[in-house]
């Protein structure tokens, strides 16, 4: 949180820019004034919340939040998707991982202002009915983990990593799942899980 | 994190406005009141260990439509600026022509982060000295101008031993920048009045007395483009680092060459992980054209690269290591198998 707004060594004055960034025609978004009309503009008080939908697992979900919201913490601390991680909160760890338009990214350096319009996917939107979905079965199998806590991340990462055609050998295994750290080293497993789902999930 | 206005630039024009409108005079661009939101793999992260300060993001995502086209002209390469460094490492005329700036992309970061991060955003990025991005250090030139750098008698073993000046050793951490660098690149700024192209050699600025000054862009300006004459398909990216993948360069080289019936006409030379800014190595270069390729000539050429170099207590390391990553690129470069 903000101790001192306008500190900074800039001599710039934050509210006489957001007051100078009324006149332009830009898209902000604000509670009162999300649109999609350019020449509609009004000045933005980043002390108030926003309107944000993000299409999550299929779903439209509206929200009202903080502008620095990233899209981890919109899963998280709003929706109550507790699967997607918080390891390090600066994109060094992977556990975060989720697909956005079905490309995996971090999710701690995304924001969710900037996620709105495309289709999050988290590891809660993995599985279909009862059954559980080839990567995490296959996790299940090798025992592709000890404490878990990176595991989501992991899976979610595996599964890109399968489509993106990056699960041909070992080592492109290791090479391209190199974004998603796991503390206990269960790596020798996951790598083994990774093979085992990857022609499951190129099949469709 | 402190907070922010968050604004959606729908074409250049208005991205360009609403940067320049924050645009004081004197202003050095990393400290700029507004600044662009593209991948955000620097910026965020930087916002969050309040290293980077601003009062507005303005997100230029929707420029990709138009601006990050991948275009392979036969003797020519141009790269919109938005373009994701993922989608760029996996072109297959890239992978043919340029394998240097393909080797260099993928080598960086992981797959994640190269699917958020874009290639302007990528020359952008913020150097990785701890010093610098930890703001409990008092002293850090680069943020706080004149306050003394902490890294110079610090443990500096990631930083810098060319192009270092007593203000700053943080080393310049980008990979895909050196194979710019190498290949002659332009990049096209866009601005208020228009657009420039200037040599990507003139983009990054060497720390001397202003650390804190890193590129020669200013407020209201964004890198749009990039251009590579010719093709190169004798070319390497090499790159030593601590561990085997996800990790910045200790030393790197961009290598590339043409050789025709066994004698070198033209080579390029740049150093990564081992200096302030994108380093190209000309004296290096010089010692190669007109000659054929021998371990010898490997030795000569690596040491003329480092004839510059200055180590400071834990970063000397750097001398030999870096030497040793060009005479290996150079060996790779000649050996690679080249399709005509």
């Amino acid at each position: 949180m903000s101790e001192k707004p306008g500190s900074g060594r800039s001599g710039f004055d934050r509210r006489a820019f957001i007051a100078g960034a009324a006149g332009s025609a830009l898209v902000p978004m604000t509670a009162r004034a999300a649109t999609q009309d350019a020449s509609v503009s009004a000045a933005q008080d980043p002390a108030l919340p926003v309107d944000v939908t993000l299409r999550v697992n299929g779903k439209d979900k509206r929200l009202h939040i903080d502008a620095r919201t990233t899209v981890l913490d919109a899963l998280r601390e709003h929706l109550k998707l507790t699967g997607s991680k918080k390891g390090c909160d600066h994109g060094q760890c992977g556990a975060c991982t989720v697909l956005i338009d079905d490309r995996r990214v971090v999710s701690c350096l995304t924001l969710a202002l900037a996620a709105e319009g495309q289709e999050i996917t988290t590891i809660e939107g993995l599985a279909t009915d009862d059954h559980l979905h080839p990567m995490q079965q296959a996790f299940v199998d090798n025992d592709a983990f000890q404490c878990g806590y990176c595991t989501p991340g992991q899976i979610m990462s595996a599964v890109a990593c399968v489509k993106e055609g990056h699960a041909g050998s070992e080592a492109d295994i290791r090479e391209y799942m190199s974004g998603n750290i796991c503390r206990c080293a269960a790596y020798p497993n996951i790598v083994a899980a990774v093979k085992q789902a990857a022609p499951e999930i190129m099949k469709g | 994190m402190r907070p922010f206005s968050y604004q959606r630039a729908t074409d250049p024009d208005l991205a360009v406005q609403a940067l320049s409108a924050a645009a004081a005079a004197n202003n050095p661009l990393t400290q700029a009141a507004a600044q662009p939101l593209a991948g955000g793999t620097t910026l965020i992260d930087l916002m969050k260990l309040d290293v980077m300060r601003p009062a507005a993001l303005v997100d230029i995502n929707p420029l990709a439509s138009g601006w990050s086209a991948i275009e392979s002209k036969g003797d020519g390469l141009r790269l919109g600026a938005l373009a994701k460094m993922s989608d760029v490492a996996a072109h297959t005329e890239i992978q043919r022509n340029y394998p240097v700036i393909a080797n260099s992309l993928n080598l960086a970061a992981s797959a994640q982060l190269r699917n958020m991060a874009t290639l302007g955003g990528n020359v952008m990025q913020r150097t990785r000295c701890s010093y610098f991005r930890d703001v409990s250090y008092e002293n850090c030139n680069k943020r706080n101008p004149g306050s003394g750098c902490a890294a110079m008698d610090g443990v500096n073993r990631m930083h810098a031993v060319l192009g270092t000046s007593d203000q700053c050793i943080a080393t310049y951490p980008g990979d895909f920048a050196q194979a710019l660098i190498a290949l002659d690149a332009m990049v096209e700024i866009t601005g208020r009045s228009g657009t420039r192209n200037v040599p990507f050699a003139d983009l990054h600025k060497a720390p001397g007395s202003t650390p804190d000054i890193e590129t020669t862009l200013q407020p209201g300006e964004l890198i749009s483009a990039f251009s590579v004459p010719g093709r190169w398909p004798r070319s390497v990216y090499l790159k030593a680092r601590d561990r085997q993948s996800y990790e910045f360069a200790l030393s790197s080289a961009a290598v590339a060459l043409d050789v025709q019936d066994g004698t070198i006409r033209d080579a390029r030379v740049a150093l990564g992980g081992v200096a302030t800014v994108p380093w190209r190595a000309r004296e290096a270069e010089a010692l190669l054209k007109g000659q054929k390729f021998d371990d010898d000539l490997a030795q000569r050429v690596a040491a003329a690269a480092f004839a510059d170099a200055r180590g400071r207590q834990h970063n000397s390391f750097k001398i030999a290591l870096g030497k040793r990553v060009v005479a290996r690129a150079l060996q790779q470069a000649v050996t690679m198998e080249v399709r005509s």
